[in-house]
Order: structure tokens, then C-alpha cells, then sequence
């Protein structure tokens, strides 16, 4: 752990936030449009084994934008699917996103419990 | 565009020619910024999470630790102030995806918890995973073929 290991998540990660921000600026796609477009950018790249190198990289620079999500369900299918065969291929993908899918449906369930939305300033 | 009405398609064009060129560089260097420091926060998870996971389960609860800090932070209002001016650099880090879950089912709540906050929830995310997983299966089943082969 060294200061050069943060700054590439912080360079990489900016990078590619940056990246989608010249592309909302130049063809206004909404954000669930530039969520999928980065997740199945992020989940081919994975399939020709580059963004497990650039994760070796950057860390959560490349793990943390949606573009992680994406490799994470390419990386868990393939991995399951070379020791399973296609019952592995149906199982990886949505194994290894689990964690983070739960927590966000258990979470999103609390938040919509415990708080109210926020009304709109005018 | 003088006197065309504004219409649902044609909106975005017009704040976009309205919107003075600075805006663009503004944008740009927020969502970089931002962008960049939640992954810095997310690396700083990773490196407290490897004293007692493996590199690639402490990856994986940091991530997870983002996505229910984002959360909380949808649920105060805080997050949906941030990507007012961050734009893309709070939207394609994970925490965006917890944002786009939590927001409409916070919004939708009264209309009730199987309708509202269960159905709303996957408005967005809903996309993503059912893109994802498509993918995942068919990289996946590729690889196999390739691997017989």
C-alpha cells in the first residue's frame, strides 16, 4: 500500500468517468443508456482478458466504475464455466456480482423505510 | 428553434445549444475529479479490506461497502446534490448503480412496497443486469466452444 497505488485508482477511475462525461456532453444519452454502454464496454473488454489487467492496474480505479460490474459477471461466468462446463456459464456471472446487488436491494429497501424523498426546491 | 415548441426529443438539444461552451469543461473536470475520488475512497476500502480477506473478496466487499454508503447518502439527499455537478463521475462509478436503485424506490414508495419501491427499484438496474448476465452467458459459452475446439 503506497501512495502511487492510490493515485492510478484516482487517475484511472477519473479517467473513465471522464470518458463517459465527453460522451453524455456530445450525444446526451441518459444515465441508464451510459450505465449499460460502460457495464458492456467494461464486460467485452473482460471477455478479450484486458480489463483483468487494467484491474491488476488501477485496482478499484478499474473495479469500481460500472465497467468492474460488468467484468465481474464476464470473469465469475467464464472462471465457473471452464470448471463446470454450461452449468458453470449460467451460475459465474450473477455469483460473483451477488455481494453488491444484494446490498444495494437490502439497502435501497431500508433507505425507501427509514427516509422520505427529498421535496424538490423550487 | 425560435418559435418550435419544445418537445420531449427535442429539449435536450435545446439546453444543450443554450448551454455556454465553459459548462462543457466544467462537466468534464468534476466528473473527473469525482469520479476519481470515489475510486480513491474504493482503494482505500480495498487496502483496510486485505487485512483480512483475499485482494479479490476485499475488491469485491469495497464495492459493496460504496454501494450501501451511496445509499445512505441517496437517502438524506446528498448523493443526487453531488451528481448535479459531477454528471458522469457519480453516475459510472458503482455508487451510481446504487443511486439509480435507491432513488426511484425511495420516490415510488408511496405506491406501495410490492409496486412501488420492489418495481421501481429495477427501473434502472433492471438494464443493466439483465445486459450484464446476457453477456456474461454468452462470453462464457464462447470461451467453452473456443476451449473444445
Amino acid at each position: 500500500m503506497t501512495a502511487i497505488t492510490f493515485l492510478k485508482a484516482f487517475l484511472v477511475g477519473g479517467g473513465i468517468c471522464l470518458a463517459g462525461q465527453i460522451i453524455i456532453n456530445f450525444t446526451h444519452l441518459t444515465n441508464g443508456k451510459i450505465l449499460v454502454l460502460f457495464l458492456v464496454i467494461g464486460a467485452i473488454l473482460e471477455g478479450f482478458g484486458i480489463y483483468g489487467k487494467l484491474i491488476d492496474f488501477a485496482g478499484a480505479g478499474a473495479s469500481v466504475p460500472i465497467c468492474g460490474f460488468g467484468s465481474a459477471l464476464v470473469r465469475g461466468a467464464v472462471d465457473a464455466a471452464k470448471e463446470e462446463g454450461a452449468y458453470g456459464a449460467l451460475k459465474g456471472g450473477l455469483a460473483a456480482c451477488a455481494t453488491g446487488v444484494s446490498v444495494a436491494i437490502v439497502s435501497g429497501y431500508a433507505v425507501s423505510v427509514f427516509f422520505r424523498p427529498k421535496t424538490k426546491k423550487k | 428553434m425560435q418559435n418550435e415548441p419544445i418537445t420531449q426529443s427535442n429539449y435536450k438539444q435545446y439546453v444543450f445549444e443554450k448551454m455556454p461552451k465553459s459548462a462543457h469543461w466544467k462537466n468534464m473536470f468534476w466528473a473527473f475529479v469525482v469520479g476519481g475520488t470515489i475510486c480513491t475512497i474504493g482503494q482505500g476500502f480495498i487496502e483496510l479490506y486485505k487485512l483480512w480477506f483475499s485482494q479479490q473478496d476485499a475488491s469485491v466487499l469495497a464495492s459493496a461497502t460504496l454501494v450501501a454508503l451511496a445509499a445512505l447518502l441517496t437517502g438524506v439527499g446528498v448523493y443526487d446534490r453531488i451528481g448535479r455537478f459531477a454528471g458522469a463521475g457519480s453516475t459510472i462509478p458503482i455508487t451510481g448503480f446504487s443511486n439509480a436503485v435507491v432513488s426511484p424506490a425511495l420516490e415510488f414508495r408511496s405506491e406501495g412496497y410490492v409496486y412501488g419501491v420492489g418495481a421501481k427499484m429495477f427501473q434502472v438496474a433492471g438494464p443493466v443486469i439483465v445486459n450484464g448476465v446476457t453477456i456474461s452467458v454468452i462470453v462464457a459459452l464462447i470461451t467453452l466452444i473456443m476451449n473444445a475446439i
